[in-house]
């Protein structure tokens, strides 16, 4: 806090003069006007009575035997640092030269022989004022340095909370590349990425108005959300939705979380994009040169009300070593030195330069630096890949119970209707009922994804009645996912029945899985003749189920599907 | 008469501000140039001479012996210019001057002693 000081303060100052008269009677008229003072008769002992004494305020005449005022002054004003000592200098100088070398080692001011009181007074009060502002000046800039230096440290507390947070992230798996500022959390940046319980993988690049704090603190919450539904099976509409309505209920009005959502799907190599208010992502096909750009389709999410909220995705086929590139506005809204914008056009004009697909990332990034000059660190940039499932080691879930108290011998049966059908996804409640069996925690990612195709292809080409032979191309694919939605919509009536069995044989036990659907069924012989082949993109559960279960096997007319796990005992 | 050699307002703002310590003050300047005359009258260079000449005229115009700093400035000039002839001529000026003034001087301070013992009583 800044006193309020009176408006004279007495001051200690220093008078360095050698003849002995002039010494004694500036000394007198000093004293006269309330200040201490300390004398010297020559520039040695100024500096030294300086050194001890500490004065306020030096009144010093030029010419002295031993060290003359210059020097002296020199030495004082190095002393005092970057506490302003002013120092006034006694001259009968007249020549122009001379005096101008008073202020040069530091002088801030002259005093002329003979001595006029009033001026000095004059003198004296206004070196004061010029002492106590600079004496503010310093104490402000420190305080400014030390709540700097509290913001900074707040915000590596903050970070590290969040980093906690978000602990299960995994940015560092091997198909994934990233450029992210460290402290992009309080520029609204967030970058996540998280496996599911079957190996696919969600990614959430987001942009939240507004910076610091306020951005970061919307970013837990969402991360929490993120991680949590992710690790549990939910799909994408069920995490949007979840994280819309958590965030439309906590953050003001003007604060809302631009966002781009995948599920990068290794086994049915497809990938699954919400964009809500973010730049173009792109889908780069290795094999036809070709980029998707991934465009926005919604408000950001924090925006809408749950009851409008929409949580349609589109859903992309994807090949071996394809990519997903996105980008946070920071990429396009980079400025160069006349406040030109980087745009689109320069990182389209990128993309049809390069030649090696893995430079690409580097190359941005190259091209950011040239433009910019500087490195802005609000710009976010993530590129996934496509890999063989096989090429990815997603981690193993950690469960916290012991296990005493595990179910062996039960069977429970489910039917979904169409209105449940229509919104509900019912998967990740089966998978922790199922993952309660201590020996099936081992395959819990064959166990979901087997769950998850019996409940799609039940859903898709049972109740929906949609034709898989739609998906055998790209355009296809794409219209095999708007039709799914729009008959989805517009679903009256139809079931899914979900049938578990879980029988203990010996030590280990037995799981069994029954999925019936109310639709029209299918030619089980023609589907189950065609070789098991994953790369096809339709008719690709089939295959797959019968790979990661045992004994599968279809009947009524293709309309009841069944397939058993087994474990052993656990060692 | 006296005006061109002391100026009466400076001496009269003098023993204003020093009160019971003119006295002592008249002393030391008496003192200060009594040395600063024998250092004239020895010096080796025209440096030196610059030097004393240039501490004399300070004191000497705060003490308001006009004449006597207005040599010295001049003394200070023909020093610097090395006019050792001029110089010498000088010296014999402030030396005469300095005679004249030092009566003065000690006048005005037993003057004031008086003055402060009356005003005591």
């Amino acid at each position: 806090m800044i006193a309020v000081q009176p408006a004279l303060e007495s001051l200690t100052i220093l008078i360095a003069e050698d003849s002995a008269a002039d010494r004694m009677l500036l000394s007198s008229i000093v004293r006269r006007q309330g200040h201490q003072v300390l004398t010297a008769a020559n520039g040695a002992e100024a500096v030294e009575v300086f050194r001890l004494q500490c004065p306020q305020l030096v009144l010093m005449d030029a010419m002295m035997p031993v060290m003359d005022g210059f020097e002296a002054a020199r030495q004082i004003k190095e002393l005092a640092g970057e506490t302003l000592v002013p120092i006034i200098f006694l001259t009968s100088l007249s020549e122009s030269e001379a005096l101008a070398r008073c202020l040069e080692v530091g002088g801030d001011d002259f005093l002329a022989k003979p001595y006029n009181q009033v001026i000095l007074s004059a003198k004296i009060k206004a070196m004061d004022r010029l002492r106590r502002l600079q004496a503010t000046v310093l104490q402000q800039r420190d305080q400014i340095a030390r709540h700097h230096e509290y913001l900074l440290n707040e915000q590596r507390v903050a970070k590290a909370v969040f980093d906690k947070v978000a602990h299960s992230g995994c940015l560092n798996a091997s198909n994934i590349r990233y450029l992210q500022s460290p402290y992009a959390l309080f520029n609204g940046d967030l970058l996540l990425a998280a496996f599911t319980p079957a190996g696919d993988m969600h990614v959430l690049l987001g942009d939240f108005t507004g910076h610091g704090l306020p951005a970061a603190v919307g970013a837990m919450p969402l991360a929490e959300v993120f991680y949590g539904m992710t690790a549990k099976g939910y799909g994408l509409a069920e995490t949007l939705r979840e994280m819309n309505a958590k965030l439309k209920r906590i953050l003001p009005v003007d604060m809302f979380c631009c966002a781009t959502l995948l599920c990068l799907s290794f086994q049915r190599r497809s990938v699954e994009v919400w964009n809500g208010g973010m730049p173009d992502g792109y889908l780069h096909s290795l094999a036809t040169g070709k980029r998707t750009p991934l465009t926005a389709r919604h408000l950001p999410l924090g925006v809408l009300s749950p009851q409008t909220f929409d949580d349609r995705t589109e859903v992309f086929p994807m090949a071996l070593g394809d990519r997903v590139l996105l980008l946070s506005d920071g990429v396009i809204d980079t400025c160069d030195d006349g406040e030109q914008l980087f745009g689109v056009q320069r990182l389209q004009a990128l993309f049809a330069a390069n030649r090696q697909p893995d430079a690409l990332f580097e190359e941005i990034e190259q091209a950011l630096r040239d433009f910019g000059g500087v490195a802005r660190d609000d710009v976010s940039m993530v590129e996934v890949s496509l890999l063989e499932p096989a090429q990815l080691n997603p981690p193993a879930l950690v469960y916290s119970d012991s296990g005493q108290s595990c179910p062996l011998d039960w069977s429970v049966a489910f039917e979904f209707r169409a209105a449940t059908l229509k919104r509900f996804n019912p998967l990740p409640y089966l998978l922790q009922l199922l993952l309660e069996v201590h020996g099936l925690r081992a395959q819990s990612g064959a166990l979901y994804s087997v769950l998850a195709e019996l409940y799609s292809n039940a859903l898709e080409h049972g109740v929906l009645g949609l034709d898989s032979g739609l998906k055998r191309d790209a355009s296809g694919f794409t219209r095999y996912y708007q039709e799914r939605n729009a008959r989805l919509d517009q679903l009256q009536d139809g079931y899914v029945r979900v049938h578990l069995q879980v029988t203990p044989q010996g030590e280990g036990g037995c799981l069994a899985i029954c999925v019936e659907d109310s639709g029209k069924g299918f030619d089980v012989e023609r589907v189950l003749e065609r070789p098991l082949d994953p790369v096809r993109l339709s008719g690709r559960g089939v295959s797959l189920i019968r790979q990661l279960g045992r004994n599968a096997s279809w009947s009524d007319d293709g309309r009841s599907a069944r397939v058993e796990f087994y474990w052993k005992a656990l060692a | 008469m006296t005006d061109t050699h002391l100026d009466p307002d400076v001496l009269r703002a003098l023993q204003e501000v020093m009160e019971d310590e003119y006295p002592t003050l008249v002393d030391t300047f008496l003192a200060d140039c009594e040395q600063r005359l024998q250092l004239l009258k020895q010096a080796g260079d025209a440096t030196q001479v610059l030097e004393t000449a240039h501490s004399f005229k300070g004191s000497s115009s705060n003490m308001g012996a006009i004449r006597l700093a207005d040599l010295c400035h001049e003394l200070e000039l023909q020093a610097k210019g090395q006019n050792l002839p001029g110089i010498e001529v000088l010296v014999a000026q402030i030396d005469r001057e300095f005679a004249f003034v030092r009566p003065l001087y000690e006048e005005e301070r037993r003057r004031s002693l008086c003055a402060s013992v009356t005003a005591r009583r």
